[in-house]
């Protein structure tokens, strides 16, 4: 072929030609709009509603919420500065209910000399929570308990925290993070004592109370420890020894000790706990006790003891079948009916028992899936090396497939935070309608609607939406592992 | 267990109960079985005790005396000289309209989101994403409030829509009028109707009976010619086109009867204070379903995206490879594989939704809780009675429905092979 | 497993807390046990029961816990405040969780018997009646046929309502609402024609709006609601003390006892039965388990029953509601103390 047009051929190049930029139609913005947005009719017609519907939302809120007063100590005192700023047909946000009245939303009737002390509990929630939820990396670990620290004390001090609370507060906060970081071990058993800890600083009282009600949990382990070869009889035994000493004995211990030393907070009753206070402390209580009862649940539901797994299944597709809002309201009217005669439980308390339960069934779910998803060779494994029942799950199957659980246990938080909003219809101050009611109902604020909610609602998503990305963040790192 | 020969059975001592792996078992389901009924029985002592201290008796008599409430929202007649037991029904009649009309538009709009939210489409990506986020993360109940506010602060009063210059115009080509009261929606009217079968108080119309007469037989025709179809398609390798027999059995007949009784929209109309003429739904039946179809739209697309996303590439590509078209890809690869994993989840979707439902507390719609365990309860003050009838209701609504939904799983299921 | 401590710690100190285990039926004995009156009340209607900004409970129904709470415990800041919703207050009250329940509730047949409560007296009587607005042209309830009217879940008036429409031959559209709040929102915006609700809380609604003019309260009142606190059926001693609480509030008003001049009349008065009232001469505390200066703790937390009635609702006050039926009987009212003796 060469041969041929060798002779033919007049000019050859000899150097590549500098690389043209793309047509102007195919760079840059252009491009990009051409490709994501105008790519073909559909498309076209889809960007235009997708515009017109964000013009429709922005100019509906915009001019309202630029409209905004922060500065006002009533609506109508509001509406007037709106009136005389904006001309008279102007309608505006008016913040001020928020900058005014944003503690009864945050903290509801909590006495305000001591509002640290819920701080300090969320706070060290993160430091309690740190070995379990971020224990995937280091650094994220690292990060968090810093922000908690920080965050806890700073906030506590704007508060108007007393000097001698706060530096408590700092020393015992980094004591513990000092715990988690070298004694990685210790820090489980730091995380264990949280709910008692955060207990004595919500409601305030003596320490005793929480500290005898755990120590029926320590004496209980010390008596199973102690007769451990008598299996199951020794786990019974040691139910009973505890049961003995918080019916009988701690109620007078607690006495003589907070004689002796009397290490008290000033008592908060329950009927001053409202707002975002109540729903994390139902919420997160709720929780912690459901994940004991979800375990038991779901190990039973797996049980090949038929009478054991149809109580379990029983129980969970009970509480799975109604409404929430029907076992909040077994709480308020029935629960007294359940328990004998003169009983009578805090109708928090009475919610949070329900909540518990509620939660334990979603829970025992979230974990029978966990257990599910273990691959089959781990069980076997465990019957291979000889271990019993209890050995193999506390020892082999429970702390992986509780593991793979988190996501769905934080989905399940998150669902069941949300609905601590529900607890208004038993008569408690919950953040978003019972709050805004009240405040509503205070002749300064009438007619205020939309304020109360969007500030209300702006922390619900920013924790809920914290919350959700955290566990596709760590779902991603678990596939990664299992991969 | 199984007796082999020559192996000797250890005699059966009492220790083997809780050592001997077989037996104990059965101990422990014993002690299990022992210390619930223990539990019940001690709840159940209690309440008794607690009843007769109280001087009030466990007994359902209140569910047949007058009720002497209105509800503002009913399916079947009533009015508060019926008993409680009507009021009732009333009241799980509502659950069940909101619940069953908030699944199928939770359905459509998830459906559509999940879809556009995998769109190329930059924008409308997006949008869907915040929609989604912004639902998810937010407690259905400020939904419902906020809707609510909407409605009552944005929408117009009734009056207007009076007069030669209203200050509102309706919807739809004068269809559909939203006010901060209710929502006017049109009505079906017939100018030659054929009368009704008497059913106690209610009535159903023949023309309700020919309709679905004529949409039952277009069903059952269409199996035929599609099962004619399939025959001649396994015979012949060509599959006769039948779309437009089965429109047509469908429809033809459904035109010729909406043509004999004159079947037509009878639009709302504003006369005196309100409209009349059509239907007037109110506005806490319309606001809990938006919420509701809203905030349980965005967890269905959720997990529509998933289910769609779960279905490898492999398999669309797989399935042009084949030559089948995009439309039949979709209806014959993706969606069947992508079923499979979304239905469970939307399972749950649904009972959530009609739990959920229960929320009408919020906006006064007299849903089931609101009947019976709301006006009914509080003025006979039979909250045991109620609760426990509500509980039970609920659940076996759940049941019906978890049932309900399992058996078209596991029909879907049976294409996975 | 150790969360599970949480559980145990929360419910040992609830034990701790409410002290709970007391024997049935002596309500008193409880009470004094626990150093704590457990009321309920509204959770939240202005005026009668509602906390402000710093969870401070005010209004007329709480001066009434308070005097309770003083006459028993001695101290009037003794009290714990149930807020309970039209659904919950009377199972509260019978299951034991509130002592005693001041939450506008009105005294009817069936809540006195069947619903085993104990009505201790009447500190308010009301009626139903109807607001509207005053563009709406109506200047009585019976024009409101086919009107759209707000109303109350779980009261009384809803089946008021329902009766006075069906009496009349009348048409109406229920709009369901939950709260009060809920309800003065609907009406504000026009989502209902009508308002009904006692005439008392319509007026303390109607006062707070930015125009009262505009708004009208119509002639009509259409039932009778006698709102009292209550008390569970049986333990007659705590209902005795309860009833007789309200009673010295009203007798005080009555003889002129005033929280201002109580030490001085305890003192120097001579009215034999100011006398046996403020527990100077016969003792008449003793006779329902309490000392002989109850009544005068109980008139001095918060004033006498008139004085509790224009602090807190009274026409000095925004509710600004007159004294009407509520005027001692001495001047044309029911209010009416049976005699101490």
């Amino acid at each position: 072929m060469s041969d041929t047009h060798a002779q033919t051929v007049s000019f050859v190049r000899d150097s590549m030609l500098p690389p043209e930029p793309p047509p102007a139609a195919q760079a840059g913005a252009i491009r990009w709009l051409r490709e994501n947005l105008f790519s073909g009719p559909l498309n076209i017609l889809l960007t235009l509603v997708g515009f017109g519907v964000l013009w429709l939302v922005a100019s509906t809120i915009w001019p309202w919420l630029s409209h905004s007063v922060w500065n006002a100590g009533s609506m109508a005192e509001c509406r007037k500065i709106i009136a005389a700023t904006w001309g008279p047909d102007a309608s505006g946000a008016c913040l001020a209910l928020i900058k005014n009245r944003w503690n009864q939303f945050v903290f509801g009737f909590y006495p305000s000399a001591l509002y640290w002390r819920p701080v300090l509990a969320f706070g060290m929630l993160f430091l309690a929570l740190a070995p379990v939820l971020f224990s995937e990396s280091r650094s994220a670990s690292r990060r968090v308990m810093a922000l908690a620290v920080v965050l806890t004390f700073v906030i506590a001090q704007i508060l108007g925290a007393p000097g001698m609370a706060l530096v408590l507060m700092a020393l015992a906060m980094l004591a513990w993070v000092a715990l988690i970081e070298l004694r990685p071990g210790w820090a489980l058993l730091a995380s264990c004592l949280y709910p008692f800890v955060a207990v004595w600083l919500l409601w305030g009282g003596s320490l005793w109370s929480p500290a005898m009600a755990l120590a029926g949990f320590v004496i209980g382990y010390l008596v199973w420890r102690a007769l451990s070869r008598l299996g199951m009889l020794a786990f019974a035994l040691a139910v009973l020894a505890a049961a003995v000493w918080w019916l009988l004995l701690s109620g007078w211990v607690a006495q003589a000790l907070a004689a002796a030393l009397p290490l008290r907070l000033q008592p908060v009753s329950s009927d001053q706990f409202g707002g975002f206070v109540l729903s994390i402390t139902i919420g997160v209580s709720g929780i912690a006790m459901s994940l004991p009862l979800g375990v038991i649940l779901a190990l039973a539901r797996r049980s090949d003891l038929p009478v054991v797994k149809m109580f379990a299944v029983m129980f969970i597709e009970f509480i799975r079948g109604v409404p929430l809002i029907t076992l909040l309201f077994v709480a308020s009217l029935l629960l007294n009916y359940f328990l004998p005669p003169g009983t009578n439980f805090d109708i928090i308390l009475r919610v949070i028992i329900m909540v518990t339960l509620f939660a334990s069934a979603y829970m025992a779910e979230v974990i029978r899936g966990g257990l599910a998803a273990l691959p089959k060779g781990q069980y076997e494994a465990a019957d291979a090396l000889g271990l019993d029942y209890w050995k193999a799950q506390r020892l082999i199957i429970l702390p992986q497939a509780l593991k793979i659980s988190i996501p769905g246990i934080v989905s399940t938080f998150i669902g069941m935070f949300k609905d601590t909003t529900l607890v208004v219809f038993v008569g408690l101050f919950d953040p978003l309608k019972a709050m805004a009611d009240t405040i509503r109902a205070s002749f300064e604020w009438k007619g205020a609607y939309w304020e109360p909610y969007i500030f209300v609602g702006s922390i619900f998503f920013i924790l809920c939406f914290g919350m959700s990305r955290y566990s596709m963040y760590l779902e991603r790192r678990l596939k990664r592992d299992h991969r | 267990m199984v007796d082999y020969p020559g192996v000797v059975k250890p005699p059966f001592r009492l220790s083997m109960l809780v050592y001997d792996r077989r037996y104990r078992s059965l101990t422990i389901q014993a002690v299990v079985f022992i210390l619930v009924m223990l539990v019940a029985g001690w709840l159940v002592d209690n309440t008794l005790r607690n009843l007769a201290i109280m001087g009030k008796t466990f007994s359902f008599d209140f569910l047949f005396r007058r009720a002497g409430y209105d509800i503002p929202q009913q399916l079947i007649p009533y009015n508060s000289d019926d008993t409680h037991l009507r009021a009732l029904v009333v009241g799980l009649l509502n659950t069940l309209q909101v619940s069953i009309l908030g699944c199928i538009s939770a359905t459509v709009l998830g459906v559509v989101v999940g879809v556009l939210r995998l769109s190329s489409n930059w924008l409308i990506a997006r949008l869907m994403t915040v929609y989604v986020e912004v639902f998810r993360n937010i407690p259905l109940l400020l939904w419902i409030l906020v809707i609510l506010a909407i409605f009552t602060e944005i929408m117009p009063p009734p009056n207007a829509y009076r007069g030669d210059n209203p200050q509102a115009g309706m919807l739809f080509f004068d269809l559909i009028a939203p006010t901060n009261r209710y929502t006017a929606i049109p009505t079906l009217g017939m100018t030659n109707p054929p009368g009704t079968i008497a059913l106690g108080r209610e009535g159903i119309s023949w023309a309700f009976v020919a309709y679905a007469v004529a949409i039952i037989a277009a069903l059952t025709i269409r199996y035929f010619v599609l099962r004619r179809a399939k025959r001649l398609q396994d015979e012949t390798g060509r599959r006769p086109t039948t779309w437009w027999i089965n429109l047509a059995i469908l429809l033809v007949p459904l035109a010729l009867l909406t043509w004999h009784f004159g079947l037509h929209l009878i639009a709302p109309v504003m006369r005196g204070f309100n409209f009349v003429g059509g239907i007037n739904l109110s506005n806490s039946f319309v606001v809990l379903w938006l919420a509701l179809t809203l905030y349980t739209g965005a967890f269905i697309a959720e997990i529509v995206r998933a289910g769609i996303l779960s279905v490898s590439r492999g398999q669309s590509e797989a399935a042009a490879a084949l030559g089948l078209r995009p439309g039949r890809t979709m209806s014959l690869v993706i969606l069947p594989q992508a079923l499979r994993v979304i239905i469970p989840p939307l399972i749950s979707q649904y009972l959530n939704l009609t739990k959920n439902s229960s929320l009408a507390i919020a906006v006064g719609f007299m849903d089931l809780r609101g009947t019976l365990g709301g006006t009914t309860l509080n003025q006979t003050g039979r909250e045991m009675e109620c609760m426990v009838l509500l509980m039970g209701i609920y659940l076996l609504l759940s049941l019906l429905i978890s049932g309900g939904m399992n058996i078209f799983n596991s029909r879907v299921k049976l294409k996975e092979r | 497993m150790k969360k599970f401590a949480f559980f145990g710690t929360v419910a040992a100190m609830a034990l701790a807390a409410t002290g709970a285990l007391a024997a049935e039926g002596d309500t008193l004995k409880e009470v004094k046990a626990r150093g704590v009156l457990n009321c309920g009340v509204n959770t939240g209607l202005i005026g009668f029961a509602a906390p402000d900004a710093n969870g401070n409970w005010s209004g007329f129904d709480i001066a009434y816990c308070k005097a309770v709470a003083a006459a028993v415990l001695g101290d009037p800041t003794k009290i714990k405040f149930v807020p309970t919703t039209g659904q919950t207050r009377f199972t509260a009250l019978s299951s034991g969780e509130v002592d005693i329940l001041a939450r506008n509730s009105t005294w009817t047949f069936q809540r006195d018997t069947d619903l085993k409560l104990d009505f201790v007296g009447v500190n308010y009587y009301d009626g139903q009646g109807f607001m509207v607005r005053k563009d709406l042209g109506v200047s009585s309830a019976k024009e409101l046929d086919g009107a759209t009217v707000c109303i109350q879940t779980g009261t009384t008036t809803e089946l008021n309502l329902a009766d006075y429409f069906k009496a009349n031959g009348m048409t109406y559209q229920p709009v369901n609402i939950d709260s009060n709040a809920e309800g003065e929102q609907q009406y504000m915006a026009k989502a209902c024609d009508a308002y009904t609700t006692d005439a008392s809380g319509l007026a303390a609604t109607r006062a707070s709006f930015a125009d009262p003019e505009n708004h009208i309260i119509l002639p009509e009142i259409i039932s009778k609601e006698p709102l009292g606190p209550a008390v569970r059926h049986g333990d007659n001693n705590w209902g005795d003390i309860a009833r007789w609480t309200l009673f010295a509030l009203i007798a005080a008003e009555e003889y002129g006892v005033t929280s201002a001049n109580i030490d001085e009349l305890a003192k120097s008065s001579t009215n034999p039965e100011v006398q046996r009232l403020l527990g100077t001469t016969d003792d008449l505390g003793k006779m329902i388990g309490l000392d002989a200066e109850w009544a005068k703790r109980a008139i001095k937390a918060g004033g006498n029953y008139g004085e509790i009635f224009a602090a807190t609702i009274g026409e000095q006050t925004p509710i600004g509601l007159a004294r009407g039926l509520n005027a001692q009987w001495t001047q044309g009212g029911l209010m009416y103390a049976m005699p101490f003796r």
